[in-house]
């Protein structure tokens, strides 16, 4: 989807330096460096000291880091909430003033910068939130494992979503793709009796949801956003019908697929914090780490990866070229349905044992949400799908934990950040530019 | 404004406002172009976003006008391959298709398939009852039920149907204006659930005389949607931001909000460990037109007021016409002069405003009181009734009236043959995924405008080309 005031019209000219000259010389640039980043990061800082610095707790947060199987210990981190905060604000503080200095001399801020500001806000976050509990200890070790595996259909989907824009088609139905794997996999694995068969079924129920997508934004050059709409809507109608007419007469027949098996590499699982994340998933979880590096490295290194950006960005050029446009999105379509398919078979073959109404429960659009945080690459909406996840997973823990932020804000967060991302605030994202629009040649 | 302030386009307006089309789409008939012997739809779109050179408006021509692109044909074929032909064909063809989802799983179904060859009679017959069973059923629940004991039960599923198309009704206009204008409106949910935010607030937490406590209600209902959907609106117009990611977070935004509220002891009911608000005051309700055995509500008669609001301002007043100028095209609206961020903020106002009666009508008519599902899935369902309703007032209207019947009527159907209410989502959604397609309908029906065999090369023609032949 494009942001009509930002994104290069294809066809229309466009007078003046390109825009990447302006990037690169912002010294000679038409457009001034805006005051959105400084003020942003400066509003955040000042936040951060009163709140976490100066109304900080008094306790002494304890984050756990090793559990009790790991291959070697490594002591508990104990950190003074008061003082903590204060510290971390204050350097939020000094990034902001840099940005402000910056700015004075028309100069925009790097890149790095805003990724440190967010790491460390967070960090003070933390330590409000755990500093201020009833209990004020938590795992990190745990904390970290948990969003990981929230995080998990979030990538998926976000995925699907970078395979779909980035050739130009907007895959909001992502939820549906999920919910759609999702049942597919409990059904074909129940019947089946193996959850691997119920794993590939799942992606192929994806792709099926992708390819009715495909069809009607591509041949019937219907609205891509208004099918999507109505995908999500007819997924949840089907698997909700025969969720109650079939899976609930007979359980056993067709809803309890067992799950995949946690695959355990030794030795490297038991290293702390990572070994967990890394060398302790099941299928799906190993499957989301290649699935991104995969899909990385085929759309920004690979010939495939150039045509699916080119006809993403510029489809006239990409046909001049002589690569088939509707062709190629079609296909590519059906592979991002695939891949969300696979995400959605999280819930019933990994998270829990079996189908209910609605078990994607919205996470088809925190991972539309990722993925334009992420700004339409697979690496970053990695991480924009962990951050979600880690917001996710804190949201329950603080609620156990006992503290004084509501947990509604919690689950607010991810649909806030968002919001500030695609209004420009927190960085520049910027569709592909013909997201959306369908392409009739001549 | 009278007839002679009017500017001379608002006076060409006006006369043409009858039609109640888009005067604004290039493919009226008077301008057919040499190529309406090309597939209609590539036509349309190909018009629509000059080549595909630029963004398509929100809604495809095929789903905002009249008169389908097929060029001067016989009056007959006209209505048979009208928009309103294909409208109802679509109905037909997701009912026919949620049909043979019901008869699918039942058991009766099931049982005579397996002996299928040797007696195809059995079957068939028993995927006709399973199918009419549940239909009948519909009908019976949401219009007549002639096994009422007097005319006031016969009818009393009429009337619920109206209850349950008033807040469909009002939100399917918010986001068909907005569609007009050229906006997706995603956010009817988290406008309903402001506007029942602090609508219910009002209702229960200031005392005021009758008269004056509902009107308060209705206004703070009214603001409250009218701010979350300005605010997208003003960021979109500000930052660039596309109006569909906002809404969507706004909806979850607005979702938790209440959530969190609903546990606040400013909402939550005294003595009550569940998230509900006290009830409304008796004078912040809407009054029961029919009288105490129906639950319809005034809101219903705001909802057909607002139906003539909405087709006043768009084919009536200039803040219309701008917004539909900016829908059509929003570069040749601001060469025009009109001011397109403005418009853009105003008309996501309004389309709050409207989804905001919605919310009132929630929670002063037909609960009385704020849950965290004051907004149901009425937000999402406006969206289809809106597509359904092609983005006009009364088309709105009368889709809203349809869902409204099938979502009551599907209760009765879930009690009576145990069909689940989930195949109302299944053929809403079939029906405007039909819509949006109108050759496909057509296709499946053999009524494409023109002889059969110049469509079906004119298709092959288009398919070769939308296959992106190098």
């Amino acid at each position: 989807m494009s942001t009509t005031a930002t994104s290069p019209v294809p066809g229309t000219p466009q007078p003046g330096t390109p825009q990447s000259a302006n990037e690169k010389a912002p010294a000679v640039s038409a457009k001034p460096v805006t005051w959105k980043v400084p003020v942003l990061l400066s509003v955040l800082g000042v936040v951060a000291f009163i709140f976490f610095g100066v109304m900080g707790p008094n306790q002494t947060a304890r984050f756990g880091i090793s559990s009790s199987g790991d291959f070697f210990q490594l002591p508990a981190i104990q950190v003074p909430a008061f003082l903590g905060g204060i510290v971390l604000s204050v350097l939020m503080l000094g990034l902001a003033a840099y940005a402000v200095y910056l700015k004075t001399r028309n100069e925009p801020s790097p890149g790095w910068l805003p990724i440190v500001f967010i790491v460390l806000f967070v960090a003070a976050f933390l330590i409000w939130v755990v500093g201020g509990a009833r209990t004020p200890s938590i795992s990190l070790a745990g904390l970290i494992a948990g969003s990981v595996t929230l995080a998990v259909p979030l990538v998926f989907g976000s995925l699907s979503g970078v395979l779909c824009e980035r050739v130009g088609v907007v895959n909001i139905a992502i939820e549906g793709q999920l919910l759609g794997g999702a049942f597919t996999a409990a059904m074909v694995a129940t019947l089946t009796k193996s959850p691997f068969i119920g794993l590939l079924a799942a992606a192929v129920a994806g792709a099926v949801v992708s390819m009715v997508l495909a069809v009607f934004s591509i041949k019937y050059l219907v609205n891509q956003i208004i099918v999507g709409v109505v995908l999500n809507v007819l997924v949840s109608g089907l698997t909700g019908f025969l969720f109650s007419t079939v899976m609930q007469a007979d359980k056993a027949q067709f809803n309890s697929p067992g799950r995949l098996p946690i695959i355990d590499i030794p030795v490297l699982s038991s290293i702390p914090v990572i070994g967990p994340i890394l060398f302790k998933q099941s299928v799906v979880g190993y499957l989301m780490y290649i699935a991104v590096i995969v899909v990385w490295i085929g759309l920004f290194k690979t010939k495939w990866g150039l045509r699916v950006r080119a006809v993403g960005e510029h489809p006239q050029a990409a046909d001049t070229m002589g690569i088939k446009v509707n062709a190629t999105r079609f296909w590519n379509v059906t592979l991002g349905g695939a891949v969300a398919g696979i995400g959605g078979s999280f819930f019933t073959l990994v998270a829990i044992d079996s189908f209910t109404k609605e078990i994607s429960g919205g996470r088809g659009f925190i991972a539309l949400a990722a993925l334009i945080f992420g700004r339409w690459n697979p690496i970053g909406a990695f991480f924009a799908a962990l951050l979600f996840g880690f917001a996710d997973n804190l949201q329950s823990i603080v609620t156990i934990i006992g503290t004084p932020v509501p947990s509604q804000f919690m689950a607010m967060l991810p649909y806030l950040v968002t919001v500030l991302a695609v209004a420009g605030l927190v960085g520049r994202s910027r569709p592909p530019a013909a997201s959306g629009i369908p392409y009739i040649k001549g | 404004m009278t007839e002679q302030d009017k500017p001379q386009h608002m006076a060409d307006e006006s006369a043409e406002g009858n039609r109640d089309t888009g005067d604004l789409e290039p493919q009226d008939r008077d301008t057919q172009e040499p190529q309406a012997t090309a597939d209609d739809a590539a036509a349309a779109t190909s018009l629509d976003t000059a080549g595909g050179a630029m963004q398509p408006s929100a809604v495809p021509v095929s789903a905002q006008s009249g008169t389908v692109p097929g060029g001067p044909d016989t009056l007959v074929r006209r209505i048979f391959t009208g928009s309103g032909m294909v409208s109802i064909l679509a109905v037909l063809l997701a009912l026919i298709l949620g049909g043979l989802l019901i008869a699918s799983t039942d058991k009766q179904v099931g049982a005579t398939a397996s002996y299928l060859f040797a007696r195809p009679s059995d079957f068939f017959s028993a995927v006709w009852t399973a199918a009419t069973r549940s239909y009948v059923a519909l009908f019976q629940g949401s219009v007549f039920n002639p096994r009422g004991s007097s005319v006031a039960v016969q009818f009393a599923p009429l009337m619920e149907t109206l209850t349950i198309a008033t807040p469909l009704i009002t939100a399917g206009l918010g986001v068909a204006l907005a569609f007009r204008a050229g906006l997706f409106n995603i956010g009817a949910q988290g406008q309903i659930i402001m506007a029942g935010i602090l609508a219910a607030w009002v209702g229960f937490a200031l005392h005021l005389p009758v008269g004056l406590h509902l009107l308060l209600v209705l206004v703070a209902g009214i603001v409250g949607g009218a701010i979350w959907g300005g605010l997208v609106g003003l960021l979109k117009a500000r930052t660039g931001a596309h109006e569909v990611i906002l809404t969507i977070m706004f909806n979850y935004i607005a979702l938790y909000f209440l959530r969190y509220l609903l546990n606040t002891p400013a909402f939550q009911r005294p003595g009550e460990s569940n998230p509900i608000s006290p009830i409304l005051d008796p004078s912040a309700v809407y009054p029961q037109i029919f009288g105490t055995q129906y639950r319809l509500h005034l809101g219903f008669v705001l909802a057909i007021a607002a139906t003539v609001f909405v087709w006043w301002l768009l084919n009536r007043s200039t803040v219309g016409f701008e917004f539909r100028a900016v829908g059509a095209n929003p570069k040749a609206a601001l060469t025009a002069g009109i001011n397109v961020p403005r418009a853009t903020v105003l008309v996501m106002a309004i389309a709050g405003a409207l989804a905001g009666m919605s919310g009132v009508a929630q929670v002063a008519g037909t609960e009385k009181v704020l849950t965290d599902g004051v907004a149901a899935t009425y937000g999402f369902d406006a969206i289809t009734v809106a597509l359904l309703g092609r983005s006009t007032p009364w088309g709105t209207f009368a889709a809203g009236l349809l869902f409204g019947a099938f979502r009551a009527g599907a209760v009765q159907m879930q009690i009576q043959t145990g069909t689940p209410i989930d195949i109302v989502l299944v053929v809403q959604s079939l029906i405007v995924l039909f819509i949006a397609a109108p050759p496909l309908v057509r296709a499946l029906f053999g009524l494409n405008p023109r002889k059969k065999k110049a469509a079906t090369a004119g298709k092959t023609k288009t398919a070769a080309t939308t296959g992106g032949a190098a």
